[in-house]
């Protein structure tokens, strides 16, 4: 494979400074693309009016208002930016379209101007000084645009000397429109299909049980060991909670196969929930803290209903985000559940930890096929952490990889860690409407790939989010990589993890199952 | 005009603190719903004191994200703040022995104000990138700042005033009386400008400067986990119902 051969319609650089060359201004290159319009039986269930309310313009500009109030951030963010700069050249939206409205402070101004207009002394008498303009449907509309042009990945935020964050803007704005009845179609059909089903994916408890009596006789096979996959089991010690995508995409499934070998290996007893069978929120995509609240709120009710005394989150970004950083206030308190563990805790945490213990019996051989890198997945990067110290987001999975894999290469230091570049897919932007988007946002991410691969032959990435890896899958091939290049960090755990009593292959039996020197 | 700019100072000063102070007041009063620190973040309120004193001494995020930009925002606003202290000759009498001291430095800093205003201009025209978020306000700001800087150094090095009279005039409306201020053009120009920075303050995006404290990006510990955080609106909203529904027919 050698992807540096095929560069096809949507580009790959020829060197790492590549990576940050800051496109010429194209003026309206994104203004066409639009993401699927909400119909009104995916904007009822969520509390929003179905279709375009005749007040609109008065409704948004009070939904407005009373973000302000009801949001410091919505309120500081929006006073406090100087317009020096710092941001403009931070968005992968940006870099991969060139178009200026996807800079970080152009996007937020779309909806400050207007705020400026109507909630600020020099928007009101002096608009034309501060760029302050009217509420119009135009505006309404380039709102939709652009607003679902952001997947909320918090690179900007980072950049800025405030802080100012533009994730915030563009939930506020989301959250605006569908107050006005003009919703996504994609976030607001998933939203509405889990309030039904308990997952985004619409699957019902029995046909969740059949995929997991697959994957169950699927690890014994190959494994020789009964290793279960438990679902709705009362008393277990721990609930799973996952993306619906690990029960059946790939390679998101191979790491649900990675923590059901973890847990067997562990000895704990565990258990997935048909009620609360999917960890990612769609409710922070679109803004809507009530809806937020309601999704994360199954999970308390499957932990309580369960009687488990653990909660542990598989690979997901966003609702990682939402599970360390928001499910305590939305959902919480936890005094319910064993207060020793982290509440709620990450996979990586608890493989991180079964790796120190020495639990785990690892064959890093069986890895040494793939020369790894690592994607830091956005909202767990900047939008949540792990472990006991500062900056364990980062720390850990890596980790956890140097322990399964013989072969790790991290990719340009601008590009990983707290300056990760989002996969191009994320913040409710996975939708096919949108290809044309996720392929240029994920330019900047393929580029610092492409410069591992020829600097140490890189040949596979690995990622803990399920939107990471379904994007990935999809556009990797448009920059000459295959679409099974992304892995699961628990998919590696599974090929490399030797559980007591497994039949060795024939070919090649482990050397002695040791565990992980440090 | 001595009256005349009494009156201008009185009223720049009123709206300077009260708008600024009602600003404010309202950043500490509205509620951050969530837990939002920008990761990785630190952990303890501690932490997050030595976060914020790197971010407003040394603007560190501006330091990784954009030399340039940085250097000329350090050259302007510590050049800025020795300025000011060094203006605090004109509102203390016996001058405070380390105002004395700055006096000489605060001279160069006036330059290096200048030097951080002008690239900040410049890449406001050059850079094409800026020159698209720039609205006339982000013009007119800078220019002003210009005109401040620009009419200081003029008395200092092209027409000298008579400071003296200028520091009575402060020091009476400190104890409100009017004392004369001498009416030279430099002057009035100097202090007219300074006016109107004051009275836009609380409008304008000065407010970046009160407003770096309030955002919950930086200012909020890392411990969402650790400590239930919840908005007193939030903890208003109508408790959601307790318990698993049964399922619908068939499922």
């Amino acid at each position: 494979m050698a992807p540096l051969d095929k560069k096809e319609e949507y580009g790959a650089f020829d060197s790492v400074d590549e990576i940050f060359k800051i496109p010429a201004l194209e003026c309206g290159a994104m203004a066409d693309t639009n993401t699927f319009a909400a119909a009104p039986e995916h904007n009822e269930p969520l509390g929003f009016p179905g279709e375009l309310i005749d007040n609109w313009q008065e409704v948004a500009i009070a939904k407005m208002g009373e973000l302000a109030e009801k949001n410091r951030a919505f309120q500081v963010y929006l006073d406090a930016c100087v317009k020096c700069g710092a941001c403009t050249d931070k968005c992968h939206y940006f870099l991969g379209t060139g178009d200026p409205k996807n800079m970080p402070v152009a996007r937020q101004d779309l909806l400050r101007s207007v705020y400026r207009r109507y909630y600020t002394f020099a928007g009101k008498y002096f608009p034309w000084l501060v760029g302050a303009r009217d509420l119009t449907k135009e505006v309404l509309d380039e709102w939709y645009t652009y607003y679902h042009q952001c997947s909320q990945c918090r690179r900007c935020s980072v950049a800025c000397p405030y802080g100012i964050d533009t994730a915030e803007i563009s939930m506020a704005a989301r959250e605006i429109l569908d107050t006005v009845g003009v919703g996504q179609k994609y976030c607001n059909e998933i939203i509405a299909k889990l309030k039904k089903t308990g997952n985004n994916l619409g699957l019902n408890p029995k046909a969740l049980r059949a995929t997991l009596e697959d994957l169950e006789e699927e690890l014994e096979d190959e494994t020789g060991i009964p290793v279960k996959l438990p679902l709705d089991v009362k008393g277990a010690d721990i609930l799973l909670i996952t993306p619906s995508a690990d029960f059946f995409a790939e390679p998101h499934i191979d790491g649900l196969l990675g923590y059901a070998k973890v847990f067997h290996a562990a000895g704990v007893s565990w258990t997935i929930s048909s009620y609360a069978s999917e960890a990612a929120n769609f409710g922070m995509f679109i803004g809507s803290y009530e809806n937020m609240r309601e999704v994360s709120w199954r999970i308390r009710q499957a932990a309580k209903d369960l009687g488990v005394k653990r909660i542990v989150f598989g690979e997901c970004g966003h609702a990682w985000r939402v599970g360390y950083s928001f499910l305590n206030t939305l959902a919480g308190p936890f005094d319910f559940l064993d207060q020793n563990y982290p509440i709620p805790q990450h996979i990586m945490e608890f493989t991180s930890d079964a790796i120190d213990d020495g639990i785990l019996k690892i064959d890093k051989s069986k890895n040494d096929e793939f020369i790894m890198t690592y994607h830091d997945s956005c909202n767990v990067a900047r939008g949540s952490s792990m472990g006991r110290k500062e900056g364990g987001q980062f720390d850990l999975p890596r980790k956890v990889l140097k322990a399964v894999c013989n072969h790790f290469y991290d990719m340009e230091q601008d590009t990983i860690r707290e300056n990760t570049f989002c996969c191009g897919g994320g913040g409710g932007l996975l939708t096919d409407d949108l290809m044309d988007l996720r392929i240029k946002g994920a330019k900047p991410r393929m580029t610092a790939l492409q410069q591992v691969t020829t600097d140490h032959g890189v040949n596979k990435m690995a990622a803990i989010c399920a939107i990471c890896k379904t994007q990935f899958s999809k556009v990797m091939p448009k920059y000459g990589y295959g679409m099974d290049d992304i892995m699961s960090v628990h998919q590696l755990v599974a090929n490399a993890v030797i559980l007591d009593g497994q039949e060795t292959e024939e070919d090649d039996a482990p050397e002695t199952a040791a565990t992980e020197e440090k | 005009m001595s009256t005349l700019y009494a009156v201008l100072f009185y009223v720049a000063t009123v709206i300077l603190i009260v708008g600024t102070g009602m600003k404010v007041a309202r950043y500490a009063r509205t509620p951050a719903p969530l837990k939002i620190p920008v990761s990785p973040a630190p952990r303890t309120k501690r932490g997050v004191w030595f976060r914020m004193f790197r971010e407003v001494a040394f603007f560190q995020s501006l330091f990784k994200s954009n030399r340039w930009i940085w250097v000329f925002a350090v050259l302007f606003h510590f050049g800025m703040l020795l300025v000011l202290l060094r203006h605090l000759r004109y509102f203390t009498q016996p001058v405070w022995w380390w105002v004395d001291l700055i006096q000489p430095i605060g001279v160069y800093a006036s330059f290096a104000m200048l030097a951080g205003l002008g690239g900040l201009l410049l890449r406001r025209i050059v850079v094409p990138r800026i020159r698209y978020i720039s609205s006339p306000s982000d013009y007119l700001m800078l220019a002003l700042f210009l005109g401040i800087v620009i009419s200081g150094m003029g008395m200092k090095f092209l027409m000298p005033v008579d400071i003296l009279a200028v520091k009575q005039f402060f020091l009476g409306l400190m104890r409100f009386q009017i004392n004369e201020l001498p009416a030279q053009p430099g002057v009035l120009i100097h202090l007219g400008l300074v006016a109107i920075l004051m009275i836009i303050f609380p409008i304008s995006k000065l407010l970046h400067a009160p407003g770096v404290f309030f955002a919950p990006s930086r200012t909020q510990v890392d411990n969402a986990r650790e400590f239930r955080h919840l908005s007193a609106w939030a903890s208003q909203l109508p408790p959601l119902p307790e318990g698993i529904p049964e399922p619908e027919e068939g499922k």
